[in-house]
């Protein structure tokens, strides 16, 4: 019976079925919301699902210059990276699958294998747009990741401690005496998180006018289907881990409080897709170096001031 | 790092037509580029003298969506000067009054599509949202959006009646505050300026020695305009002001092309002020005398020329049409050298390209051998240097 | 200069109504001079061929309907639209009607004609 409990914990709540589904459904509310402030229509809200289906029914190709074994397999190693980083959150009243006291740490890890698997991914396809793309990810993922961890890190100095759900405790406990330094690192984490999922002003390495895709370039089908939807698994790990350590709405509301936290964090990346040009990726980089990254380090030693 | 090459196109997602760029990059810096044209060759020429010169207007018409009615100005002017045809005064300034509108919605298009290329689409959206606004009047006055058929030999086939003047005056009001707040954002948003300022940039040299036209010479500072230059419809009558920028990169090119929508809206607004009374077409021959001309048009994107030539009966005998986007291709090719892999797209919408009205392949018949030979850009200008 | 020019704006949209429609369900009501699909009186038509010799895109073929003269047959998939047809038929025979949606899944149906031995206009359904 346990084996069968962890199945369905892995495979169907909180595992992969609901993180995906969740996942489609912060696109959607992306999707709608940014078609919303363009004066679009914009999609129903059944079409991530659509999308979905209508990849897993597509032509099967895999590109002669393409490594056949990695060109499928990174893509499924992708989405199970994404899976597993969730996997480690608590939300909505629940406790993660498998707390103890390190997983803050675990669930980031996680969120930085899936980066170098899309590196790898455009590495792998064999063509010169995901061969560009792939440099300009990894040239983005130094930028990012260290403001992006810095001030994730920023509550768990706060909190002293490295749980997500102690984190959680303490940082409710003290709201307002925490508030301006968490306002700071919640600033840079979103900002991070725009790069880290590879949005406009971020989006270089998958610029559409300037190469297609990126490592993407040559994916359909099924396995298109298979890094899109981890790409949505990564939007729900991170709005989830912001969710947790800056928005705890689901200590009061529960399972709602956990979608409304959510939900926010996805319109504040969609405001920032909206309202800007995209960034070169020596911009990126050079913005990082100088703002998100003091910032973040800011973030951090007013941290270790508040605590005392 | 090895050189790649990246192609960019014939079908590549920041073309809107299919034109083939291959480009040596070394990491994200361009190291040379070679243009192939001819994806998009239609053949209209030839097909024109198939065609009565009623029908080849039409035919005309279609070489390009945007500058639908600069082709048939451009087309009609021709021969009316080979027929000796002398077009009412009334007909001239809607002429002008078309070809104002069409060049701000042209312009309002290119602002669109550059905030498209460096991945602001919400400025995208917003363009082309208001473009809408003049789309509507150039439809509820000439019965379509985009080949509006108001030109033909002889005048043009649409009056403008007083209702529409009341609601065109409404459109300019609103377009007015409108295209403030794009030049507003357009120069003023620090990203998406960034992805402009000093990219793509030519000198005043280069762009004189490159035969340049239209908003991309005149953003490098070379001050020419048909309409004041040499003056066609009604622009002899008409105060306005010929816009120039110095800088010669994507940044003076947005502050021309927004200032020349502002100047449009200034000249249509003199036009339906002063509008004069009178019969809109004169009736044109069946047959046009036998004779030859070229006519001069400023397209939004620039000099539009056309070479007709008549030998009397009702059809013509040749039609050669220079789109603007032949002559500005080659400050692409000269601006893409250095440039980075980023840039590249926004470079190539720099010139506000239209790939099916420049494309042209040529053919050589090898009299003596009897052998034919479609020859590339590379091919004929190996030739050209050859035989020199 | 400024960063997020656009910020207002885009905020705003959020509460006013979309730009876009959706489509079939919906129509943009066409402007009263719409250039859309031209239509003929047959009992005008003197059958003077004028329509057909100027159209441009050789849309219109002149059909005998066992009368003296023959009637022009509009093949609509290859009309332009372009309202040249209305202008050159010396009777005023021909009108360009508003009417623009004329997708149809079979040719045969974009076809109008003068049904033979009458004078009445019958424009064929899809
Ligand atoms: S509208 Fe133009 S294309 Fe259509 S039938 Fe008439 S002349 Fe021919
Ligand atoms: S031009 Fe008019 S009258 Fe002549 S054939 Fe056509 S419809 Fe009939």
């Amino acid at each position: 019976m346990d084996f069968l409990a962890d199945l369905f914990k892995l495979l169907v709540f909180p595992g992969f079925l609901f993180v995906v589904n969740f996942g489609l459904f912060l696109e959607w509310v992306d999707r709608k919301i940014y078609a919303r402030m363009q004066h679009r229509v914009g999609p129903p809200w059944y079409q991530p699902w659509l999308d979905t289906i209508k990849l897993f029914t597509k032509e099967d190709v895999i590109p002669e210059k393409a490594n056949p074994f990695m060109f499928t397999f990174l893509p499924v190693l992708d989405l199970a990276a994404a899976v597993t980083a969730f996997l480690y959150l608590p939300f909505g009243g629940f406790s993660s699958v498998n707390p103890f006291p390190g997983d803050l740490v675990v669930v980031v890890f996680f969120l930085t294998l899936s980066t170098l698997l899309l590196f790898l991914i455009g590495w792998y396809s064999g063509s010169p747009f995901g061969r560009v793309g792939s440099l300009r990810a990894v040239t983005q993922f130094l930028a990012y990741e260290v403001p992006l961890v810095l001030s994730l890190l920023t509550p768990a100095l706060l909190a002293g401690s490295w749980s997500i759900s102690t984190i959680k405790i303490v940082m409710a406990q003290n709201l307002s005496r925490f508030l301006p330094v968490t306002l700071l690192a919640l600033a840079v984490s979103l900002l991070s998180l725009q790069g880290k999922l590879l949005r406009v002003p971020f989006d270089a390495p998958e610029a559409e006018t300037e190469i297609v895709a990126g490592p993407l370039t040559e994916y359909t089908g099924r396995r298109l289907a298979f890094i899109r939807l981890a790409e949505r698994a990564e939007l729900v790990v991170g709005a989830g881990l912001i969710s947790n350590l800056f928005l705890p709405f689901d200590k009061v509301l529960g399972m709602l409080g956990f979608f409304v936290s959510c939900v926010v964090v996805v319109f504040g990346l969609s405001v920032l897709r909206a309202s800007f040009a995209r960034l070169r990726i020596e911009d990126t980089t050079l913005i990082s170096w100088k703002y998100l990254i003091p910032f973040s380090a800011l973030g951090m030693a007013l941290a270790i001031m508040v605590r005392g | 790092m090895p050189e790649i090459e990246i192609p960019v196109g014939p079908q590549h997602p920041a073309l809107k037509e299919p034109e083939s760029f291959r480009f040596e990059v070394d990491g994200e810096i361009v190291k040379s580029v070679d243009i192939r044209l001819g994806y998009v060759h239609r053949g209209i020429e030839k097909a024109c003298q198939d065609r009565t010169w009623v029908q080849a207007v039409y035919l005309i018409e279609r070489i390009c969506g945007i500058c639908s009615h600069s082709h048939t100005t451009c087309f009609c002017q021709a021969v009316e000067e080979i027929a000796g045809i002398e077009v009412p005064r009334r007909a001239r300034f809607i002429r002008s009054l078309f070809g104002e509108m069409e060049r701000i919605h042209s312009h309002l298009l290119w602002l669109g599509l550059a905030g498209h290329e460096v991945g602001f689409d919400s400025l995208f959206m917003y363009a082309w949202h208001d473009r809408e606004i003049i789309l509507d009047a150039l439809e509820s006055i000439s019965g379509n959006r985009v080949n509006y058929g108001m030109n033909t030999i002889g005048g043009v086939r649409r009056d403008v009646t007083e209702k529409d003047v009341d609601e065109l005056g409404r459109a300019l009001d609103l377009l007015e505050e409108r295209v403030k707040y794009y030049t507003d954002v357009a120069l003023n948003e620090a990203t998406f300026r960034s992805r402009l300022e000093g990219v793509g940039k030519i000198t005043r040299e280069q762009a004189i020695d490159l035969g340049t036209v239209g908003p991309t010479a005149r953003s490098a500072g070379v001050d020419v305009d048909l309409r004041r230059d040499d003056p066609y419809a009604a622009y002899d009558e008409i105060p306005f002001r010929v816009i120039t920028a110095d800088g010669g990169d994507l940044l003076a090119a947005a502050v021309v092309r927004l200032g020349e929508i502002e100047e449009s809206l200034k000249i249509i607004r003199y036009i339906i002020e002063n509008l004069p009374d009178g019969p809109i077409a004169v009736k044109a021959p069946r047959r046009i005398p036998a004779g030859e001309a070229c006519s001069r048009y400023e397209a939004p994107r620039g000099e539009d020329i056309h070479y007709v030539r008549s030998g009397g009966g009702d059809k013509p005998l040749r039609v050669k049409v220079r789109a603007p986007t032949l002559a500005n291709i080659n400050a692409v090719a000269q601006s893409m050298r250095g440039a980075r892999v980023a840039d590249i797209p926004i470079i190539i919408a720099g010139i506000d390209p239209c790939f099916s009205c420049t494309d042209r392949m040529v053919r050589l018949d090898d009299v003596s051998s009897g052998r034919t030979e479609v020859l590339t850009w590379a091919q004929l200008s190996a030739r050209c240097r050859a035989s020199r | 200069m400024g960063l997020a020019k656009m910020l207002p704006e885009l905020i705003q949209s959020l509460f006013h109504k979309p730009a876009t429609i959706r489509f079939p369900a919906e129509r943009v009501p066409a402007p009263e001079g719409l250039r859309g699909k031209p239509v003929c009186d047959f009992s005008l038509c003197i059958g003077c061929r004028a329509c057909a010799r100027d159209c441009p895109a050789m849309a219109i073929e002149m059909a005998d309907v066992g009368e003296k003269l023959p009637k022009p047959v509009f093949h609509y998939d290859r009309c332009a639209f372009c309202g040249q047809c209305a202008d050159s038929c010396p009777k005023k025979a021909i009108t360009m009607t508003r009417e623009y949606d004329l997708a149809s899944f079979s040719r045969a149906g974009l076809t109008s004609r003068a049904r033979e031995g009458s004078q009445r206009q019958e424009v064929a359904d899809s």
